[in-house]
């Protein structure tokens, strides 16, 4: 169960960013920004690595988090991607991607 | 091999429209449908670069995406793969494919030499796409010098 799901372009400016409304929603923006920094270290520190079918994942930040959630998130930002209404660089604006985030997310009633 | 066919046609097609209400017959005019080609090419590029690499490893270094495009991609849409791919270990890459499936059905030898371009346009864009997805900016061109054999030049561009 994720409490903030976003996804960043190349350029570094967010596609999509959703989390779980408290009070501490900016902080999880702002964490977004910093795991940013360790996607890069992870990125460069590979190299000559033994190669492993989870690079994609590139190893959990936090010992929580579940692998097949991301299968599923990319997956449906690949359908995206093969939307023809959609250009790569746009807000995510899908609401079939939402639906999939919903069913992500914790539910806060 | 149905589905091989399905893609040329269309393909064929595509090029076929854009010269047939294309009054202008100037260079200036064909550049314009050979950038719609290339456009094209490109977008569907950046989808299937997102898709195709699904269940493969992730890339480890610039190579290895060059492979990826000889092998993955062009069995994905060409239905086999590139014949010969050199390098200069300085980001030109060069991509031979001596029977070019969309080339193939029009002439063997040097017959139709100069309509060669339109038909290559698409798939420049399609290579510049899917690199594009997979984080490298570069610039692709075609060359032919007797059907069906053809060159794709891939220049990495360094930001």
């Amino acid at each position: 169960m994720a409490v903030c799901v976003a996804v960043i372009a190349k350029e570094n400016y967010p596609l999509y960013i959703r989390s779980v409304p408290t009070e501490s929603e900016l902080q999880f923006h702002y964490m977004v920004h910093t795991s940013l920094d360790v996607v890069d270290e992870k990125v460069s520190a590979m190299g000559k690595a033994l190669v492993d079918q989870r690079e994609l994942y590139l190893g959990l930040l936090y010992p929580t988090e579940d692998y097949k959630m991301f299968r599923k998130l990319h997956n449906s930002y690949t359908d995206v991607m093969c939307n023809p209404f959609y250009t790569p660089g746009d807000r995510i604006q899908s609401r079939a991607f939402d639906s999939m985030v919903t069913s992500m997310m914790v539910q806060v009633c | 091999m149905a589905d091989a066919a399905l893609f040329e046609f269309l393909h064929t097609e595509m090029v076929a429209e854009l010269w047939a209400h294309d009054p202008d017959p100037s260079p200036g005019g064909q550049k314009t449908s050979l950038s719609v080609l290339k456009g094209m090419g490109f977008r569907v590029g950046q989808a299937l670069g997102e898709r195709l690499p699904r269940e493969t490893l992730a890339f480890r270094e610039e190579l290895d995406i060059l492979k990826f495009l000889c092998k993955d991609l062009w069995v994905a849409v060409f239905q086999k793969q590139m014949d010969s791919l050199r390098t200069n270990h300085q980001g030109t890459y060069v991509l031979q494919d001596n029977s070019f499936p969309l080339l193939v059905r029009m002439a063997s030898g040097l017959q139709y030499l100069e309509e060669a371009p339109k038909f290559l346009a698409f798939t420049c864009g399609l290579l510049r796409g899917t690199l594009s997805t997979l984080g490298i900016k570069s610039l692709v061109t075609a060359s032919v010098a007797a059907l069906p054999a053809c060159k794709f030049q891939v220049v990495i561009q360094k930001a």
